[in-house]
């Protein structure tokens, strides 16, 4: 178990070191940080003192190894935008981000998991029915519109639900929620084909056989069984929320991580963005391995591999 | 496109609904809650380039000029008089008595400091254009200051009572640009007392303010929250939470208009959009129509401006028929018109050789929905346009390489009333000039340096009149932004885009 923590530990670091290098070369084909910088008023004398002040005008190779070599040291330099150090600054909105993210995937666990469960025991009934609706609306509804809608009903002709900000924990719930839902059909179809097939297997057979109450088949047998893929779908999909809550945070102006992400890539901000890509990549490198990790723990059989 | 179709639905749902919604923010809270779209990377003005910017220094700073935005005339601020020494010399008699937001007092020592900081380039002032002309000032005693510039420059007036604010020497020494950013001190009608970068800023009513200018602030306390998304900022209207919202989008202003619930106010800016052509052949475009003054004219002629403003744009905006805005000086009208002739365009076209038009790209950075209108107006003359949209600063890299052959673009001179802030900036051969014509570089120079009035008309007038007939550019028309806002509150716009608490009360 240790090796294979180890092994997974390397993996992770070369990981995250390609995608900041392909990130950082990237961006540094995209734009010109210089022009962005200076601001639509500048003359092209403005740019180009500006290119020099900052060092764009060094080889990328000179500039990649800086950037590196002060990120190492957890110095990711200062915002071009903001003239503020990145670390700070991504700091205060990664708290709005991963709140939001934890709720999202919470919400979309908690309705998914009991309605996929709730599907395979009973295929094609009217449970079924109302979870496959479910899950082709949340498909197919953009999360802006879905957003949207949420706002014109509970905020302005309920009035219960403040329309955005981030102030109280009041705010968070209609993010969640449209968050949470464009998660859910994926979760749940899973569920469902995965209970499905546990269902029918030989030892759900023998367990009913031996007389276990069902309760007990369903949630310690079969459940325990068909969440294995789930597990490993919500690692990827908790990622996805942290990374890419880029438009709920956009509609309910929540100014967290994703959208200062969005905002920067368009500002040519380099230092923030490269910032933000690294933590999203370590996002998912370390969400797929704690997936690595509760699968082990549910299914013994993966320990040894 | 889905997008638009989504604003549309947006606000079809919300008319919808308009029976709730119980008031949070107004009159009786004292405060007044605006919302600004985008996010201001720092509120000390030198290091900022964007209009909420421009909103707030005004709000927080004085300048040592006032320029009355309805009559355009110069006004003391902190300044109660000033000379010009010599063509590169102006002295200030500065007002006394006034103490910035911190208590510290004004006087000839803050002048000297900030305008010398701000002129060290390697200070890093972001829009250094507003203040390079000033190379250093000199404090002659407490209250009078002199200010050297580096060379003639007539329109120093004008910079000094638009973005040149004073800071107060000892705090900004003490706590730099970042420091002001996140607690600015002016002697403004506005102090901040709250700055959550990116979320909220609080401002609260002066009421130490000096007899300025401006006016006295009535509102007690603004609230300004940043809310990207133009629905949720309409939605946050609806709700009650926010009094004040502005640049909201013609479509959009228009349905909120006949709702009868808002004050809907429209002014024309000081921007204005153009296309620019590559007249002097600079792109990789091989054959270049574009250095064929016939199919630059054709061009102008095939585009029906009217139809774009009447349908696209609305409001106060209006047909501009030169490189800069009417109300700046020296921006004379006297210049070559093309109205909206296609038959003229095809037959141009076919005088230069291109009986069946030709193809070509549009770079394009914003409203994609009138620059699709633009190349559709020229398919009808046969010429085939690609759209390229592109970031703002992506197109200005490659404009600035002359790689660029045909581009719709805007300016919107930093609301500086005065022709050189912007086809000064476009025609000086300057990377950006892609007409290079140096008969109009050496007038604008001339025009641009001189002291006598006159002598700048004549000048600008020469130049404008010769790039219209040159027809380097197709100068399209002005914009214009609409703001919206509860009817308890009193508020007029003014035709510079800066929005003003100053002038705001309740009903």
């Amino acid at each position: 178990m240790f090796q294979f923590i180890l092994k997974r530990l390397g993996l992770a670091i070369l990981v995250a070191f390609t995608v900041s290098f392909i990130s950082f070369s990237l961006l540094f084909l995209a734009g010109d940080p210089a022009a962005a910088l200076a601001g639509e008023t500048a003359s092209g004398e403005d740019i180009e003192a500006l290119r020099h002040l900052y060092g764009f005008d060094r080889p990328m190779m000179v500039q990649y190894g800086d950037w590196l070599f002060s990120a190492l040291r957890g110095d990711f330099g200062e915002s071009y935008y903001f003239k503020l150090p990145v670390a700070g600054l991504i700091f205060d909105r990664l708290s709005i981000t991963m709140t939001l993210g934890v709720c999202g995937i919470a919400f979309a666990l908690l309705t998914a998991v009991p309605l996929g469960v709730a599907a395979a025991i009973r295929p094609n009934s009217l449970i079924d029915r109302i979870a496959l609706f479910l899950s082709v609306a949340g498909q197919a509804l953009p999360s802006f519109w879905f957003g949207l809608i949420l706002v014109v009903v509970f905020s302005i002709k309920l009035g219960w639900l403040p329309p955005s900000g981030t102030a109280t924990w009041r705010h968070f719930i209609m993010p969640t929620i449209v968050l949470g839902y464009y998660a859910m059909p994926a979760i749940m179809r899973l569920t469902r084909a995965g209970m499905l097939e546990v269902l029918s297997s030989d030892y759900i057979r023998t367990a009913r056989a031996k007389g276990a109450p069902e309760m007990r088949v369903m949630f310690k047998h079969a459940l325990r069984n068909a969440i294995i893929p789930v597990v490993s779908l919500a690692a990827v999909q908790m990622g996805f929320m942290l990374g890419g809550s880029i438009v709920v945070e956009s509609i309910f102006a929540l100014h967290g991580a994703g959208y200062l992400a969005w905002e920067s890539i368009g500002r040519n901000d380099l230092p923030t963005v490269q910032a933000l890509i690294l933590i999203f990549a370590m996002f998912y490198i370390v969400f797929t391995f704690l997936a690595d990790v509760l699968n082990a723990w549910l299914d013994p059989r993966m320990r040894s591999s | 496109m889905t997008h638009s179709v989504s604003l549309k639905m947006t606000i079809a749902a919300l008319a919808l609904s308009v029976a709730a919604g119980e008031a949070m923010a107004d009159k009786a809270s004292g405060t007044l809650y605006a919302g600004f779209t985008k996010e201001l990377e720092n509120v000390d003005s030198y290091f900022n380039s964007s209009r909420e910017g421009v909103v707030m220094q005004r709000a927080i700073w004085d300048g040592l000029i006032y320029r009355d935005p309805i009559t355009n005339e110069y006004k003391g601020n902190l300044a109660e008089s000033w000379t010009w020494v010599d063509d590169t010399t102006l002295e200030f008699k500065l007002r006394q008595g006034i103490t910035f937001h911190n208590g510290e007092p004004f006087n000839a020592d803050d002048v000297v400091y900030t305008v010398n900081f701000v002129a060290d380039e390697s200070n890093g002032v972001k829009t250094q254009r507003n203040v390079n002309w000033m190379k250093s000032a000199e404090k002659i005693d407490d209250y009078t200051v002199r200010i050297y510039l580096k060379e003639k420059f007539p329109a120093a007036i004008e910079f000094l009572s638009g973005p040149v604010s004073i800071y107060p020497n000892e705090y900004y020494a003490e706590v730099g640009p970042s420091g002001m950013g996140l607690k600015p001190v002016g002697t403004g009608p506005y102090k901040a007392v709250e700055v959550v970068p990116g979320q909220h800023f609080v401002l609260e009513k002066n009421e130490n303010y000096h007899d300025s200018p401006k006016g006295q602030p009535s509102i007690e306390k603004v609230d300004i929250r940043t809310i990207p998304d133009v629905n949720t900022q309409i939605a946050e209207l609806f709700s009650g939470s926010l009094d004040l919202i502005w640049q909201v989008p013609a479509d959009q202003a228009q349905k909120l208009e006949q709702m009868g619930q808002f004050t809907v106010a429209n002014e024309s800016t000081m921007r204005v959009g153009y296309i620019s052509m590559d007249a002097a052949g600079r792109s990789s475009m091989d054959p270049n129509p574009f250095t064929d003054v016939r199919v630059r004219k054709a061009v102008n002629y095939a585009i029906d401006r009217q139809a774009i403003v009447d349908n696209l744009l609305k409001g106060k905006s209006i047909l501009v028929n030169t490189p800069c805005f009417p109300s700046q000086f020296g921006c004379v009208q006297d210049v070559t018109v093309y109205d909206y002739n296609p038959e003229k365009a095809k037959a141009l076209l076919a005088e230069a050789g291109y009986p069946d038009g030709f193809e070509t790209d549009l770079y394009a950075y914003r409203n994609r929905d009138y620059a699709e209108a633009v190349i559709s107006f020229l398919g009808e003359v046969g010429i085939k346009v690609n759209l390229k949209y592109m970031q703002y600063s992506a197109i200005r890299e490659l404009n600035m390489k002359g790689e660029v052959p045909f581009n719709f673009s805007t300016w919107g001179s930093y609301s500086i009333n005065d022709a050189s802030a912007m086809v000064s900036q476009f025609f000086k051969l300057g990377s950006l000039d892609d007409a290079r014509d140096e008969g109009v570089a050496a007038d604008l120079a001339t025009a641009d340096t001189s002291t006598d009035p006159a002598t700048r008309i004549e000048y600008y007038t020469k130049a404008l009149q010769r790039i219209t007939d040159q027809a380097y550019w197709v100068p399209l028309f002005s914009y214009n932004t609409n703001y919206v806002f509860k009817t308890d509150v009193d508020y007029t716009p003014t035709p510079d885009e800066v929005l003003r608490f100053t002038t705001m009360s309740w009903k």
